[in-house]
């Protein structure tokens, strides 16, 4: 069955004054997601529309916008769930390249170096991993979507702070060094941008889609980084 | 937008897709010292690459049928394993077998492998169960095979990484809205850039069609013809990783024989049909309900995962129109038409057909087939060249 549900959709062309919305009608129906909607108006209302999409299923991390303020994933966001007035921008404290689309740049920039992609599966279930491999292995949860830098009300205030999505990867390799190199990952995470400027306010964890719970992994963090600090005073005399 | 300055020396190859066979393109290119501009209408590996399970094929699934693909297959899962270090899951996968007409394709499979180089182990089904505890307890036979699992969008990032660095430019979010052909000479093309709301030109020695499904699109706006058949496919993401390997059911191709592990997801595919238009595929929902079906047949566990997300994805097949109905009879290999000498059009390549395992020799041949054209002496290098990671596409 299908109805129509009004989307109000950001639009910004580089050398524009500023931004503004245009509203749309668009058909959907109980299956219809919000990439489907902003596809629909795409081929049918208007083709300068940008959007940025890969996958389709939640692994490329390409499709994050703010659907009425909250940060969601468009390709596997039911637009039924989102109300019957919709308002679509791009995620937060990125730099708008186009519509909806962002510069990941920024994003990337605020990573460690290192940033190995495959861990160790832990989905074994008592299984023996095949002769010939070690152990079995799986793509890190993360998957560079953006969605906890959106979410994140300290980034809001500040480009310094490096953010919750770099702070769990640097937790990540102290979890599983991978041969990386740990030192110089916990130096770079030690610091008054990285690890402490954090405020638990837990937005990352609820807007990541992909279960990294990024605030848990920044608190485990700051005990990784201030454990060898406490131990190793002397006791006054 | 910016159109590359005037070139008196040096050639400059525009390529219209910003797929993994345009990425691959890109930095095969740019390697032989070539000048690459590349345009892609929405964010590279939008159109169809990005949308595929993620498998990097042993070539097993085409060991029996199509054994130019099976060998293509596995000769580039070697080599990318090689260049893109970190960028696979390195599991291994199973061919099962479920029934007795599943056993009676164990044969063929074998010396199918055997034929095209893809190294095999047959295992019994406790072996199987200890390696993949969830598989259908029932299965009465496995091989397995050196199929593993990548990230569709970041393995090919990889190439343009690798391109943009090397001083390819690749501009995404502009769009190809027609070719510039006089005389039965192409040189360059028409674009819209949906960054700044502007057209533009983008002028080549050659253009080379990269387009995937959109091939025909593209070749018609220099008046020719390539015999591509767009052929979808669903998909379906479910919550849960139910194995590690990558688990193919031992039969001819056929609807949701494939379960491949994706970080927490399983991704279960998947099926095929043929449409005109790659931009309007729709997702058929008996497809949907087949491939948790034909999924539980491997795993039962299938049946009661949480459904992530249900898509389709075009593959680009060459077959010309009325061949084949479901596109599963037309051959998965590829092919680089020079436009010159199949319509009589200058400056027109299409490189088109192909798998996502087979990018960087698709990229080969065509680049042999444009440095030809362009006087250039310069050999492949892109076998040994190890990527830099899909971040670096990012970096200033």
């Amino acid at each position: 069955m299908t109805e129509t549900r009004r989307f109000r959709v950001f639009r910004f062309k580089r050398g524009d004054r500023g931004p503004h919305l245009d509203e749309f009608d668009v058909p959907v129906t109980a299956r219809t997601t919000l990439f489907d909607a902003m596809r629909w108006i795409q081929f049918n209302r208007d083709p300068s529309l940008a959007l940025r999409h890969s996958c389709l299923h939640a692994s490329c991390g390409t499709c994050g916008v703010r659907a009425n303020g909250r940060e969601v994933l468009m390709c596997v966001t039911a637009v039924h769930d989102l109300g019957r007035e919709i308002t679509v921008e791009p995620i937060a404290n990125i730099p708008v390249l186009t519509d909806l689309v962002v510069d990941m740049t920024e994003f990337y920039a605020r990573f460690p170096e290192e940033h190995p992609l495959v861990r160790e599966s832990g989905f074994d279930l008592g299984a023996e991993a095949s002769e010939g491999v070690a152990t079995y292995q799986r793509y890190e949860d993360c998957i560079e979507c953006g969605l906890c830098l959106s979410a994140c009300p300290v980034v809001a205030t500040t480009d310094r702070y490096v953010g919750p999505g770099a702070l769990a990867w640097a937790q990540r390799i102290l979890e599983e060094p991978r041969d990386e190199d740990v030192l110089s990952v916990r130096d770079w995470a030690d610091d008054p941008d990285g690890a402490w400027r954090c405020h638990a306010a837990f937005e990352c964890t609820e807007a990541c889609p992909s279960n990294v719970n990024p605030a848990a992994r920044i608190m485990q963090l700051r005990g990784t980084l201030l454990g060898p600090r406490l131990t190793s005073r002397e006791m006054p005399r | 937008m910016n159109a590359p300055a005037a070139r008196t020396s040096g050639s400059h190859v525009l390529i219209v897709g910003g797929g993994g066979t345009g990425g691959a393109l890109a930095h095969d290119l740019t390697l032989r010292g070539v000048k690459v501009t590349l345009v892609e209408r929405g964010e590279v590996t939008s159109g169809t690459t990005g949308r595929h399970h993620g498998l990097l094929h042993s070539g097993a699934r085409y060991a029996v049928g199509d054994q130019e693909s099976a060998i293509e297959c596995i000769e580039e899962n070697t080599i990318l394993r090689r260049i893109c270090p970190g960028s696979f899951e390195e599991n291994d996968g199973l061919f099962v077998a479920i029934t007795d007409e599943d056993m009676e394709y164990l044969e063929p499979l074998l010396k199918g492998c055997a034929d095209c180089g893809i190294p095999t182990e047959t295992l019994t089904p406790d072996e199987a169960l200890r390696l993949e505890p969830l598989l259908n307890p029932d299965l009465k036979a496995a091989v397995r095979i050196p199929d593993a699992t990548m990230d569709a969008m970041r393995m090919p990032l990889r190439f343009f990484a690798t391109a943009k660095h090397g001083g390819a430019e690749i501009h995404s979010y502009m769009e190809v809205k027609d070719l510039i052909v006089h005389d039965h000479v192409v040189s360059g093309a028409v674009v819209q850039d949906h960054v700044t709301g502007k057209e533009g030109e983008v002028r080549a020695d050659i253009v080379v069609n990269a387009t995937g499904p959109w091939s025909e699109q593209i070749a018609s706006m220099a008046g020719v013809d390539v015999p591509i058949r767009p052929s979808p496919g669903v998909l379906v993401a479910l919550q849960g990783r139910l194995c590690n390997m990558v688990i193919n059911r031992m039969h001819r191709s056929g609807d949701g024989d494939i379960v491949v592990p994706q970080r927490a997801l399983s991704i279960v595919g998947t099926s095929s049909w043929t449409v005109d238009d790659p931009d309007d595929l729709g997702v058929p929902e008996d497809h949907v309900q087949r491939m948790y079906e034909e999924g539980a047949k491997l795993i039962p566990a299938v049946k009661q995962a949480e459904f992530r997300a249900a898509w389709s994805a075009a593959r680009p097949l060459i077959g010309s129109r009325g061949q084949a109905d479901t596109g599963r009879e037309l051959s998965r290999t590829f092919k680089t038409y020079d436009h010159r000498e199949s319509d009589g059009v200058e400056g027109f390549v299409t490189i088109t057909g192909g798998k996502g395992t087979t990018l960087r020799v698709m990229a080969e041949l065509c680049a042999d087939v444009i440095c030809a054209k362009l006087g250039i002496d310069a050999e492949c290098r892109t076998r040994d060249t190890v990527l830099l990671p899909h971040e670096a596409y990012y970096a200033a």
